[in-house]
């Protein structure tokens, strides 16, 4: 009885000291220079778009068309840098910089796509398409709608 | 003016999405950084908190994520005031209709015309 305590508790500091040194074997990211790339790069992206809709405002439309319209050719340049494989190399010192404006979903859309050509038109691109775009539109979509209720009902 | 606010804040945006990736030892991978940056536009936007941010950074709060979100809430919004119950289900597709599309049609054109780059 003793005995197996014993066994018990060099077992459980056994695992407590394997934990430890994975936990200091692990790799830690390099966080303050991640984020100065994820904020170099993300701000630049704004300000490529905030230059599109400025140029949409002064052909004379409102912002709601001129946002929609900056996101079609920011979608458009994204799509196409990753197709040639350019915006993978950016994304792999931008990080988030890369993930989080809205080229970063196009470009979500359009890598596992290419990636699974080989499958087929239907099951590879077009079904990879939204591995990652699909959860996000479920997502968007369903807050949308609770939201659009919330409001119904309240007022 | 404009610019430096919209880099500041789409920068600082973008900043939020890599700590969550750095500081939480990798269990939030990209694809949970846009599914939770979309909603919590959505949820802020209809808070009327993300507005403001919209006002006064621009580009800089539309072209990140949550400014998907932040369409998608006004949407609904604005198709319920207009249409009832049926706009709840019609707003925030509607508001998000040009980008989406635009990111199939793209999307699907690229993946046709390209090869995957082997690494």
């Amino acid at each position: 009885m003793d005995n197996q305590q014993h066994l018990n508790q060099s077992g459980q500091q056994a695992i407590q000291e394997y934990q430890q040194m994975i936990k200091q074997a692990k790799p830690k990211p390099p966080v303050i220079k991640n984020s100065f790339w994820a904020f170099v790069v993300g701000g630049t992206i704004c300000i490529i778009g905030q230059g599109l809709m400025n140029l949409f405002t002064a052909q004379g439309l409102g912002s709601l068309d001129a946002s929609a319209a900056t996101a079609t050719v920011l979608v458009f340049a994204s799509a196409l840098l990753t197709g040639l494989g350019v915006y993978n190399d950016l994304g792999k010192f931008a990080g988030a910089g890369s993930i989080v404006p809205i080229t970063g979903f196009a470009n979500a859309m359009v890598a596992p796509a290419l990636e699974f050509k080989r499958e087929g038109m239907v099951f590879g691109v077009a079904a990879r398409l939204f591995s990652i775009a699909g959860p996000v539109l479920v997502f968007g979509f369903v807050t949308s709608w609770l939201i659009g209720l919330v409001t119904f009902i309240f007022t | 003016m404009e610019y430096l606010k919209a880099f500041l804040v789409g920068g600082a945006i973008c900043v939020l999405g890599q700590l969550l990736m750095d500081l939480t030892s990798y269990r939030i991978t990209p694809a949970h950084i846009l599914v939770g940056f979309v909603t919590a536009g959505a949820i802020l936007s209809a808070l009327n908190l993300y507005q403001p941010l919209v006002n006064f950074a621009g580009a800089g709060a539309t072209v990140p994520l949550p400014g998907f979100g932040h369409a998608l809430a006004q949407g609904a919004i604005q198709g319920v005031q207009a249409k009832g119950l049926l706009g709840a289900f019609g707003g925030g597709v509607e508001a998000t209709s040009i980008g989406v599309s635009a990111a199939v049609v793209f999307g699907y054109l690229v993946a046709v015309i390209f090869s995957p780059k082997g690494e």
